[in-house]
Parts: C-alpha cells; structure tokens; sequence
C-alpha cells in the first residue's frame, strides 16, 4: 500500500534583542559563566515584577507581517504550568488563546524547483527556558537562557514529506534573517524544530494518529528523523499493529526517535492569563510602525532582480538568499558591473573564499565597488578571464585595487596585433602540422594553436585577437 | 462546583506535592469553600461585557530593550540551598 505523511511543524526561535523578554538582563548567554545574566525576575524571586520588552513584540509582529498573518491589536500572556528545574518559576509566561499572530502563509520553494503554499497558524512569543547539565546523581541548573524571548512558529498540517519540511525550515530561517529577528542560527539553539507526524493510505481522508518529533536542531535532523519517523509508522501499521500518540526525541547519535517518558511530560499546562503582566494592546499606530520596519522581503526583491537586472531566476534565487549578499549584490550594481558577470562572480569565486575561510560577507575587506572596477576591467578587455581570477586572488589575500594589481603585476591583456603577430607566427613555424590541416579546413587544432599563442604569452594574449589573426595568416 | 479528592491529588502530582491522606481531605475542603465562594460572582449579569485579563487599560506600553547586568548577583545566587560552579545544583531529573 502506499502512504501519505502528513506534517505540522513547530519551529522555536530565539529572538535578536538585547535584554530578556520580562527583565534587562543580556539576552545574550554564550561563552559567559553559568547564572551571570540572571536577576530577581528570571530566577523567580518572590515579588520581581516583569515588564514586556517591546522590541521582542515588535520582531514577533513583524514576523507575522512577513508570513502574511492577521495581528492581533489585543493579545495577552498566559501562564504554562509545569515543573521541571529549567524554569524556575515553575511555569512559563507563554501565549495560549490570543496570540499576537494568526492565520498567514508562506511559499516554500522545494528541492525539485516547485514552490507549495504553507498556512502559518499562529506566530507567538513566549521565553525561553534554562539549560540543564546532569552530573552523578545531580543535575546543575544555568538561568542564562531563561527568559530570552522566544518566538513560536506553527503551521497547519499541510506539509507532505521531510523533502517540503526542510524547505519550509530554510525559508524560515531566511526570513528571519532578513529580518534581523533572529540569528537563525541552529548550531547555537536560536532555532529549534518539532514535528508533528503521521501518515495514512493515499487517497484517505482521515488522519492517522500523530507523532510529536523534538529535537530536530540541524537541517540534517530535520529531514533524518522525519524520514526515519515516517518508515517507523508505516511499519508499525504493515505489522498489524496502531501508531500510539507520543512524544519522541529525535536521537541525532542513534539516527532513531526515542520515545520520551510522559511523565516529565504531562500534558496538562493548566493555562491561565499572567496576572503580573498587562494585556498586549496596541494601536494602529504602532502596527504600521512596526510594518514601516520591513525590508523588502526575499521572494520580491528575487523578482526584481529578474524584472530590473535581467537575472536568471537561479541567479536571483542564490544573490537573494542572505539579505547581507542581496545588498552586497547590488553594491556591485550600483558601481556599474553588468550584473550577471557580477552574480557569477559572487556566487563563484566569493562564496567559494567565503565557504573556505568560513567568513560571512559583512566582514571581508573586499569591498563591491573593488569587484565593480575588476569586471569592468574584463568587460573593457584590460585583462583575460583567468587574469582577472589571479588578480581576485590577489584582492581576497593582500587587499589593494584591481587596477593597481594589474599594473603591479604586469597583467595587461595584450589584443595589439602588432605585438601578438610575432608570437602567433612562431607558433605556425613551430607547429606545421597541425598549421596545415587548419589550413586544409579542418578547425580542430585551432583550438590548441591558440592554447601555445596563450602559453607563450603567458596568458596575457587576447584569446579573440589570436583566434583572428590566426585564421587570417592560416585560412584568409 | 464542588472538587474531588481526585481532583486535588491530579493537581498535587502535576505540582509536584506529597501530600498525607489527611491532607488531601483538608484540601479537597477548603478548595471546595474557595470556589463556593469565588461563585458569588456568578450572580452577576456579564452579558454584553467582553473577558479581560486585567483591569487597566493601556496600550503599546512596553519596556524599551536595553540591557543591564543585575547589580546584586551575589546576593541572589547565595540564597541557592546548593551550588556548584556557578550553577544551581538539584537532585537530577533525567536517569
Ligand atoms: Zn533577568
């Protein structure tokens, strides 16, 4: 029989603020001591009072704006009852029946180049918890995380495969990128994955019965375990047997999904409204400052750059894709580059240094108008292609200017007739055989003439100059 | 509306409380007479008057996101029953 699986994702991310979601303490808690960034509010001190970072609501707002969703002008936090030592309050300030963002969609574009629509359920912020370590017969409890803002992002059950899931994952972490709400960031926890699973026999109307995924904190993991999750179930069902509705972790070691004990679990958070915090009520005022905040978003400014630059759909796909490369980009544009030659460049020669030195494109000395004054030095015919890679290479690891480098180094193009006609004369002399059959019409060898011309000019030859004069002295 | 001794014993294991027979017969009673009480509000007319979670109205209100290490860190962290390394030590939760 064949299945269907069925998806709805959860996707936590850690928000880009300075201070914690309900006290100043840096929201920050990397590479720093264990509890340094805590205070009477995120340890839970008797009588701390939190008060809302408006930052945090304006990034979850925004957020929502990106994904197309209704916002709420009247939302309102809630108490999460649970306990466990990574929240000291022994509940977390979460949202539950308002929440800030609802309804909106997003598109996902798709491993085999087709794009699906993905409805977005709500957008909410909450805040993160703390960070255990267990150790012997204790576990060491860190509060530098807890009550970090923390958005939640969860959509409908219409994502079909690990393929789509993946998709929808990236296209989150790029928005918000873009939008400066979060890192992004996976190997640093800022996003974090769940899945809701099931499947059920194509054609079938009724859903089989879910499997909640945690966990899944690489891109790897997300697209592993919901494939090794959906095997699970279809096996469990082959064998007679029914998919029980659990939760399960997603074991990145052991490639498999564990099931996590539902005690520590218990899903009963007894939701109620934050009597210590007031009702998020916001005006229109606010709401179309917030929206006044947004940059152009990645899937418009990729169709731009197919309408003004004339840019192949890849190539405005890849120069979109970071919002720091996409400015990079246009950079190179606005110094004069043609911008195809200027879109293979980056996406050749600069990821490919960026990807080795594991640098991002904000912090490399390069500067666009650099690259601008290179591509016009090859569209000017001042240097050959492969020059121009040399003088890159140049530019990447000394610094300077192109046509200072150029200059420096000797690198002119040579496309003087005069000057090349001895060379290519030599070559004719030293190469008869192959001289004759060009000259017999067979253009085959031409290409090697020209490869001992480029030799013996050190590459410095116009490739076009010595085609020309070639078939002139051989065939003219 | 009345509660259980069920009820308060679901409650006191999500909260994670041991409580005595006796104990669970007291509470099942006062939180009984908690609720009789909170009742007397049922005899108000709310139709027409939408929810509210608080009573003040105030709207984009917000704490403007700058930070601040907390000035009496040593304080606070001394109050901990038990630490090691900076962390806050607890029996372990996980096997
Ligand atoms: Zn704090």
């Amino acid at each position: 029989m064949n299945y269907e699986t069925v998806i709805g994702m959860e996707v936590h991310v850690e928000l880009h603020t300075q201070s914690k979601m309900f006290c100043r303490c840096p929201a920050h808690h990397f590479q720093i001591g264990a509890n340094e960034h805590v205070c009477p509010v995120c340890t839970a001190q008797p009588g701390a009072l939190p008060v809302i970072n408006g930052r945090a609501i304006e990034l979850t707002v925004m957020t929502g704006m990106a994904l197309g969703c209704q916002i709420r002008p009247h939302s309102v936090f809630a108490r999460k009852n649970y306990v466990y030592p990574d929240l000291p309050k022994g509940y977390q300030v979460s949202q539950y029946e308002l929440p800030l963002c609802e309804h909106g969609q997003v598109v996902i574009h798709t491993s085999d180049g087709s794009r699906k629509q993905i409805a977005i359920e709500r957008v909410h912020l909450e805040e993160d918890t703390g960070k255990l370590v267990h150790q012997g017969n204790a576990s060491l409890v860190d509060y530098n995380r807890a009550g970090v803002p923390l958005m939640e992002i969860v959509t409908d059950a219409s994502i079909r495969s690990a393929d789509e899931a993946f998709a929808y994952v990236q296209k989150i972490r790029q928005l918000v990128r873009y939008l400066g709400a979060s890192t992004g960031d996976m190997e640093k926890g800022a996003m974090r994955c769940e899945a809701n699973i099931s499947v059920r026999p194509e054609g079938s109307q009724a859903f089989g019965t879910k499997v909640e995924v945690k966990n899944l904190n690489s891109f790897r993991a997300v697209r592993n375990a919901i494939d090794y999750e959906v095997q699970r179930q279809i096996e469990v069902i082959e064998e007679g047997g029914t998919v029980r509705q659990v939760t399960m972790g997603w074991d990145e070691g052991a490639a498999t999904t564990k099931e996590q004990r539902s005690k520590e679990f218990a899903d009963d958070y007894r939701y109620f409204p934050e009597p210590d915090l007031l009702d998020v009520d916001v005006t229109d005022e606010w709401i179309d400052g917030a929206r006044s905040q947004l940059p152009e978003l990645p899937d418009e400014r990729a169709a731009r750059f197919v309408e003004s630059f004339r840019l192949s759909a890849d190539d405005a796909a890849m120069m979109t894709e970071d919002r720091a490369v996409a400015d990079w980009f246009e950079q190179v544009i606005a110094a004069g580059a043609e911008p195809a030659t200027a879109a293979n460049w980056i996406s050749g020669e600069l990821f490919r240094r960026l990807k080795d030195t594991e640098a991002a494109i904000e912090d490399v000395a390069l500067t666009p108008a650099q690259l601008a004054e290179l591509i016009g030095l090859i569209t000017a015919g001042t240097i050959s292609g492969s020059a121009a890679k040399e003088v890159f290479a140049v530019m990447w690891d000394e610094g300077g200017g192109p046509t200072q480098i150029v200059e420096a180094r000797g690198l002119q193009q040579v496309s003087d007739t005069g000057e090349l006609e001895s060379q290519v004369d030599a070559v004719i002399a030293a190469q008869a055989d192959a001289a004759d059959k060009v000259r017999n019409g067979d253009d085959k060898p031409l290409q090697f003439l020209m490869g001992m011309v480029m030799r013996a000019t050190r590459g410095k030859a116009n490739p076009q100059v010595v085609q020309q004069l070639l078939r002139d002295k051989l065939q003219g | 509306m009345s509660v259980t001794v069920e009820d308060v014993r679901r409650v006191a294991a999500l909260a994670r409380l041991d409580l005595s027979p006796d104990e669970e017969i007291q509470l099942t009673d006062e939180l009984s007479r908690i609720l009789q009480y909170m009742e007397k509000l049922n005899e108000l007319d709310t139709d027409g008057v939408s929810p509210s979670a608080h009573p003040i109205p105030v709207a984009g209100r917000f704490r403007a996101d700058e930070s601040e290490i907390f000035s009496g860190l040593d304080e606070l962290l001394a109050q901990a029953p038990d630490r090691r390394d900076g962390y806050f030590r607890v029996p372990r939760v996980i096997d």
